[in-house]
């Protein structure tokens, strides 16, 4: 058997271990990630240095959400520059919805008329439509256990108060809906928000120590259908 | 703009801050990217993602800041400095944990490799984006990373951190 890594000091990295670092961020194709996972199977070697792939992708993110945000001084500045900018030009959206209001002036109000009615009635019948194929899946719905949008921010206030911890939380790929919410109620948790296949989770709603954080990421990590999972902000 | 800003502006800051390594130029940074932006809407194409045109700006910023600022010798003091530690490596391991110890070297690499790692472990662009950010082939992507973490293996064990690879 053909080992896929190679001897760095002697020889060039082959294809599939310099597509690792995009395997660990699941940002490959499906199929150079079969291919990826076909080699990790057959390579032990090739396993081990995922493993170290694991462990950088993970402090690099934890790294990149210790850096904090921007002042509010940064977006004054933006926009007292956007307000000193000279008038802008019409975009081509304007230009074309003037025509478009422009057209439906130019019509008779009879023709306009005869077009609203027939417009109304497509309407009409395109909700009954949905409405009926909604009520034949009704069964089929599911809610997921996600924070409201309009809720306030739970980070540190102006009191002072600590916020409950946070994570970044990689789920496996076949991970189903009901295990994740099974995961988030035993550990009194809920989904702040998401991006690409990251999840930030927020858990209970009281601060802890950092050991109790640790140990609460650790067990986490060690969960079945879960990949990554790192203190975040 | 409002709604753009809201949703990128933190993580532009952070990657302009880790190249510039400096709050304040990072914070001038977004201002600019996003005035850019706001003069500049009727150019973006649509072909690849607004945070992958976001970053690509962010970057070209950056690199004129560092320009400005002559200290291009900076990189190479900050990956000395883990070299330079008075402790012992392996003294140094046992009062910090391996991801501190990981961080740190993280912190140290150039700026050329910082930027790789970032863009495809924390911004979790394809190697298709980071072509089209750093503004070089594909395949100098997928080597640039692997390079780039070779340094980083050598900062560990400079460091006292051994993990069997390479």
């Amino acid at each position: 058997m053909m080992a896929s890594s190679k001897k760095m000091l002697e020889q060039e990295p082959s294809d599939i271990e310099m597509l690792l670092p995009w395997h660990a961020a699941g940002t490959l194709s499906a199929r150079d990630a079969r291919r990826v996972e076909e080699a990790l199977a057959r390579d032990p070697e090739l396993g081990k240095q995922y493993a170290a792939i694991r462990e950088e992708y993970a402090e690099t993110i934890g790294l990149n959400e210790t850096l904090g945000a921007p002042s509010a001084r940064a977006m004054q500045k933006l926009f007292a520059a956007i307000d000193a900018e000279p008038a802008r030009r019409p975009s081509v959206l304007f230009i074309l919805s003037s025509r478009i209001s422009g057209f439906f002036a130019s019509l008779s109000p009879r023709t306009l008329a005869w077009s609203a009615s027939l417009g109304a009635l497509a309407l009409v019948l395109q909700a009954g439509v949905i409405g009926a194929v909604l009520m034949k899946n009704q069964g089929a719905t599911y809610q997921t256990a996600s924070l409201s949008m309009n809720e306030p921010s739970l980070t540190r206030n102006l009191a002072g108060d600590v916020a409950p911890p946070r994570a970044l939380v990689r789920f496996a790929p076949d991970a189903k809906i009901a295990d994740i919410n099974a995961l988030l109620d035993n550990y009194h948790a809920s989904i702040v928000d998401a991006k690409g296949g990251m999840f930030r989770l927020q858990f209970g709603d009281k601060a802890m120590s950092k050991d109790e954080v640790s140990g609460l990421l650790s067990k986490l990590q060690g969960e079945k259908i879960v990949n990554l999972a790192v203190a975040a902000q | 703009m409002q709604v753009l800003y809201g949703r990128h502006h933190v993580r532009v800051f952070r990657f302009g801050l880790r190249l510039v390594r400096d709050e304040q130029i990072a914070e001038d940074l977004i201002s600019e990217v996003f005035l850019d932006v706001w003069r500049q809407a009727g150019k973006f194409e649509g072909r690849s993602a607004v945070s992958t045109w976001l970053l690509a700006i962010t970057r070209f910023k950056a690199l004129s800041a560092l320009r400005r600022r002559k200290d291009a010798e900076l990189d190479d003091e900050a990956a000395n400095a883990i070299e330079d530690s008075s402790d012992d490596p392996e003294v140094a391991v046992t009062k910090k944990d391996t991801g501190e110890v990981l961080r740190e070297c993280l912190t140290a690499l150039s700026a050329e490799h910082r930027e790789i790692v970032d863009l495809v472990y924390y911004h979790e662009k394809s190697v298709e984006e980071v072509a089209g950010i750093v503004g070089i082939p594909e395949n100098t992507v997928k080597t640039r990373l692997f390079y780039a973490r070779k340094k980083l293996a050598e900062l560990l064990k400079a460091a006292g951190v051994e993990r069997g690879w390479p």
